[in-house]
């Protein structure tokens, strides 16, 4: 079907690409098995940690909140003040100003989710506006949903050009687009959303939002690695990561690191190219830097919550 | 078939089923005991017991101190769960330990024995076992009464003090008591609401693990007990030094492990209880003084009178 807007037109990939799932689980747990060992895990945590969108998506988040959680965005830990700064403090919208505030004179990017998040289900119009709205407010990037139901009602067409449409809206803003790769199903979906996202003008494709079960797994991130690769031979663009939800301990980050060096090279080891949305990821990558620090194994009762 | 071909045919049946009596040993694995499940060591390591007159008697595992670490993060994930059932759930499940211990006293015995105890030595132990264990059960909704007090003081005050569980506790069981030694350090702290790490006896371990094997059956939530074998030189720093373990109980009276003991649980403030009587059959280790050792005194001013 036509779309009658001429400059939302998109070029959707010419096929679309069918996943084994059983190679994909077979690759994903070799990822799992690399030893990596202190002075490589302490850089490799550190390199963790400057990718970390550190997260508060509460329907009950107040500014104060999103105060507290700047404040540990700017100072992780004031034992070890050598730590990189992590890449992005990940908020609802109306509190894009709050976190500005707080973050002013830092290199810490602020992510405002948009495009009715979680569901996406509101009108196109109204999803412009916001995200217009948030970005002028302050926000350096946007993470908007895709329509899910259209998806399934194989409208790839509409999924297309609202993302085309918001990163429009986004003007000199990053765009994430979320997948919510948990209601997906199937991987052969997850495959053919990222190719959707990526045509239409994504910067970072994102596995989930993190209120839906299951969240980011080592398996849709892989996949959708795996189409970033292919749209990187295809055009020369090199697409973001992020998954979302789910990923709580250093160890599992360092699983998805080894799976993004394997899978894309060292050009994506940057947070520009590959970031993680979590909350508690933090603390618990703090924990394993001071074990290797002071030998002694850690009680998250000496972290400090946000 | 001839008669004499069908008369061999019999005797070789026979001679099969008498090959069948003599049947191979069937040997457990002594594994540790974490989270309510049997891993072996990550470390993949284990120790050769052996009997008086050298005879092997099984593989015990040889714990590492991350196996140390998984068991402390069970332990961590039980506590709140355990702390907050009703006392006197509490002393139903330790009251079951006790039913399940008893019906498996002659595998005990036989334990005991295999370790170098005389069959009334076993017999005495394993029955104390079972007492003490009944003992405790009694106690965990009684000690509170006993030991809380509402206290007078001058200002217009209601102030009272009662016990709550210290948390994570780290036992180093006695290494000259296999089994009564063990149930006498563990019973009180979790009679009282902890959840423990044990490190069991190196040169007798069987009892332990088997115990093990009653907490499986006894409605105990997993993590509440965690047992592990190994050696107390590789671990006793680690126990020691752990910041989410809140108490330690030290059973020898090895100076040198006293002190490091002592020095590394200062960092976080651990409390240290240092058992240095090894008469687990005496009067004094049955007293409900043993469970007070791990509990904390909360004391609440509440306003009157205004």
């Amino acid at each position: 079907m036509p779309r009658n807007n001429a400059a939302l037109a998109v070029t959707l990939p010419p096929q679309f690409v069918p996943i084994d799932e059983v190679g994909i689980d077979e690759r994903v747990s070799r990822f799992s098995k690399r030893s990596i060992k202190k002075s490589s895990k302490v850089q490799a945590l550190k390199l963790a940690l400057s990718m970390l969108d550190l997260t508060t998506l509460s329907a009950h988040d107040t500014p104060e909140r999103v105060r507290q959680l700047c404040h540990k965005a700017k100072n992780l830990l004031e034992t070890m003040p050598e730590l990189p700064h992590v890449g992005a403090v990940c908020v609802y919208g109306p509190l894009v100003k709050v976190a500005k505030e707080v973050l002013k004179g830092t290199k810490i990017h602020i992510a405002a989710v948009s495009t009715a998040f979680p569901s996406g289900m509101a009108p196109l119009k109204t999803k412009l506006i916001e995200t217009r709205q948030f970005v002028a407010d302050g926000a350096d990037e946007i993470d908007m949903v895709i329509s899910r139901g259209k998806f399934f009602e194989g409208d790839y067409d509409y999924v297309a050009d609202e993302i085309a449409a918001v990163k429009e809206a986004c003007g000199k803003a990053h765009l994430k687009v979320i997948l919510e790769t948990g209601e997906l199903n199937t991987l052969d979906n997850v495959r053919r959303a990222s190719d959707i996202a990526m045509h239409a003008g994504a910067d970072f494709i994102k596995t989930s939002t993190g209120k839906v079960q299951p969240a980011a797994t080592p398996q849709v991130t892989l996949v959708m690695l795996e189409a970033i690769r292919d749209f990187y031979y295809a055009t020369g663009k090199k697409i973001g990561m992020k998954p979302a939800g789910g990923i709580a301990t250093a160890k599992q980050a360092l699983h998805y690191l080894v799976m993004l060096r394997e899978t894309l090279g060292e050009a994506w080891l940057t947070p520009d190219l590959f970031r993680f949305g979590a909350s508690k990821l933090a603390n618990d990558i703090l924990m394993q830097l001071v074990k290797e620090q002071t030998g002694a194994y850690q009680s998250i009762d000496y972290f400090s919550m946000e | 078939m001839s008669k004499a071909e069908r008369k061999a045919e019999v005797v070789d049946l026979k001679d099969r089923a008498a090959a069948r009596q003599e049947r191979l040993p069937v040997l457990k694995t002594y594994k540790l005991f974490i989270d309510g499940k049997f891993p072996r060591s990550e470390s993949e390591r284990y120790y050769a017991l052996t009997s008086a007159n050298g005879e092997s008697i099984a593989n015990v595992q040889l714990g590492s101190r991350k196996d140390f670490r998984n068991a402390v993060v069970a332990a961590r994930k039980a506590f709140p769960g355990w702390a907050g059932r009703t006392a006197y759930n509490r002393g139903q499940i330790l009251y079951r330990m006790a039913e399940m211990l008893e019906g498996r006293r002659a595998q005990f015995i036989e334990e005991l024995e295999t370790l170098g105890a005389s069959r009334s030595e076993a017999e005495t132990e394993t029955a104390m076992a079972v007492d003490r264990l009944i003992y405790y059960a009694g106690w965990a909704d009684k000690f509170q009464q006993v030991f809380s007090s509402v206290n007078p003081v001058a200002s217009s005050h209601f102030n009272f003090s009662m016990l709550e569980p210290t948390g994570v506790a780290a036992l180093l069981a006695p290494e000259d008591s296999g089994l009564l030694g063990l149930i006498s350090v563990v019973a009180p702290a979790v009679a009282g609401g902890n959840s423990v790490v044990v490190l069991a006896s190196h040169s007798k371990p069987l009892a332990a693990i088997t115990f093990s094997e009653v907490l499986h059956t006894s409605d105990l939530p997993a993590g509440v007990i965690n047992i592990l074998t190994g050696t107390r030189k590789e671990l006793l720093k680690h126990f020691a030094s752990h910041m989410d373990v809140n108490a330690l109980v030290y059973c020898g009276s090895d100076a040198e492990e006293i002190r490091t003991v002592q020095l590394e649980a200062a960092e976080n403030l651990k409390r240290v209880v240092i058992e240095e009587n090894s008469d687990w059959q005496s009067e004094e280790r049955q007293s409900p003084y043993t469970i007070l050792a791990t509990q904390e005194v909360k004391t609440t001013w509440h306003p009157i009178g205004l």
